[in-house]
């Protein structure tokens, strides 16, 4: 039962709610860095990695902190009368746990792994005005997913945006060579690939999970 | 005269959506009717003129080093604001605009025109200049709304427009219908800008 509704969430965060094509969260990456297949690859793991980490991180918060349970953690130490709601709190706190975790994120793989940082670094910056991470801090919150639930979806969906990245960036590649009219040359012609695109990835709901 | 400027450069010249290419996360996401488009478009403009105003307001006394982290606190607590009083006054806009409302705090534009502009410029400059690029950015929504409701949809504000005989062409109101439409409409604005150039 519980493997099965983790399999479903990622099927669906892949596929049928594609990041990109269905949910448009995290488009400026998308048209920025799809022009070469390499850093595509790239800022698809950093993408995934930091969507992973921060679902896991922003569920910690949000029902230990903020959200008027039982559980939550300034109810029990400071013995409170009923458990406080700080829900209104959670676009600040999720946007500044983001902004250092992937500060923090960026100092650990450039202490630990040069190489790693060579190929990811420049992007860690970019990340964190990203609307797909805050995206899907906050999907997790809405749709009341589970701890293990929030993880898988973080990383499938970020595996969803480094499918469409790096999908986007072969075609740009062969783009390159096309007789495109003038005007049309660059992010327009980009936009009327992802059209196309996005049409094909239409076809996945009608998948009945 | 160089304040009319100010304030002009956002709607066309300089429009954040179309001369830029920045926030196109809601542009795509909640232009599927007009009325949509236009409630993004007010509440991002406000966003975008409260925290210019502020920002200009505390640009001498923010250390560089830490701008970044402290712009974004005072757009997440307009964006708080705005979010909440949407969800009281408008429940059914709330409802349809969806987490794109608390996401406009990684909005590019906001962040955009906090370092390129507020953060060095008087307050009154600001205030003009976050009003022009809202305005800017309500407009392209505004536009890419109307195009695609009144194909996809045959109506505008949701009154049926085209008649009795139009098929509606239900892509349009549809994700992929989004992306088409900026293309071309990016296209258009491309061209208009390069036959300038040729006269």
């Amino acid at each position: 039962m519980e493997l099965k509704s983790l399999f479903i969430i990622s099927i669906g965060s892949i596929f049928i709610n594609n990041f990109i094509f269905s949910r448009f969260l995290g488009i400026c990456p998308y048209i920025g860095v799809s022009k070469q297949l390499d850093s595509a690859v790239g800022m698809g793991a950093a993408v995934t990695f930091v969507m992973t980490l921060a679902s896991t991180v922003t569920w910690l918060i949000y029902n230990y902190l903020l959200a008027p349970i039982e559980a939550n953690l300034f109810y029990k130490l400071f013995s409170l009368k009923q458990p406080p709601d700080l829900t209104f709190l959670k676009t600040i706190a999720f946007i500044l746990v983001i902004a250092s975790l992937v500060q923090f994120v960026e100092m650990v793989i450039q202490k630990t792994s040069p190489a790693l940082y060579k190929s990811l670094g420049i992007y860690l910056p970019l990340i964190t005005t990203n609307c797909a991470i805050l995206g899907v801090s906050l999907l997790n919150i809405n749709e009341n997913y589970l701890f293990i639930e929030s993880i898988v979806n973080g990383l499938s969906a970020g595996i969803g945006f480094t499918i469409a990245l790096v999908l986007m960036a072969g075609i740009r590649e062969k783009l390159e060579l096309a007789d495109i009219p003038k005007s049309m040359r660059g992010i327009p012609i980009a936009f009327i690939m992802a059209g196309l695109m996005a049409i094909a990835f239409l076809g996945f709901s009608g998948l009945k999970l | 005269m160089s304040a009319i400027k100010e304030f002009t450069k956002g709607i066309y010249k300089e429009n954040p959506v179309f001369k830029q290419a920045l926030g196109l996360c809601p542009v795509l996401a909640v232009s599927n009717s007009v009325e949509n488009g236009l409630g993004m478009g007010l509440a991002a403009t406000f966003v975008l003129v409260c925290s210019n105003i502020i920002i200009s307001l505390i640009r001498k006394g923010v250390p560089p080093k830490i701008r970044i982290p402290v712009y974004i606190v005072v757009i997440a607590t307009f964006v708080t604001m705005i979010d909440l009083s949407m969800a009281g006054f408008f429940p059914a806009l709330h409802k349809s605009l969806g987490i794109f409302v608390p996401l406009i705090v990684v909005n590019c534009i906001i962040l955009g025109r906090a370092e390129a502009y507020a953060g060095k410029n008087k307050v009154g400059l600001s205030f003009l200049d976050g009003l022009g690029m809202g305005i800017g950015f309500t407009f392209a929504l505004m536009l890419l709304g109307v195009i695609r409701e009144l194909l996809g949809n045959g109506s505008l504000f949701g009154v049926p427009m085209l008649g009795a005989h139009f098929e509606p062409v239900l892509i349009m109101i549809l994700p992929p219908g989004a992306f088409l439409t900026i293309g071309f409409v990016l296209g258009f604005f491309n061209w208009l800008e390069n036959r300038r150039q040729r006269n």
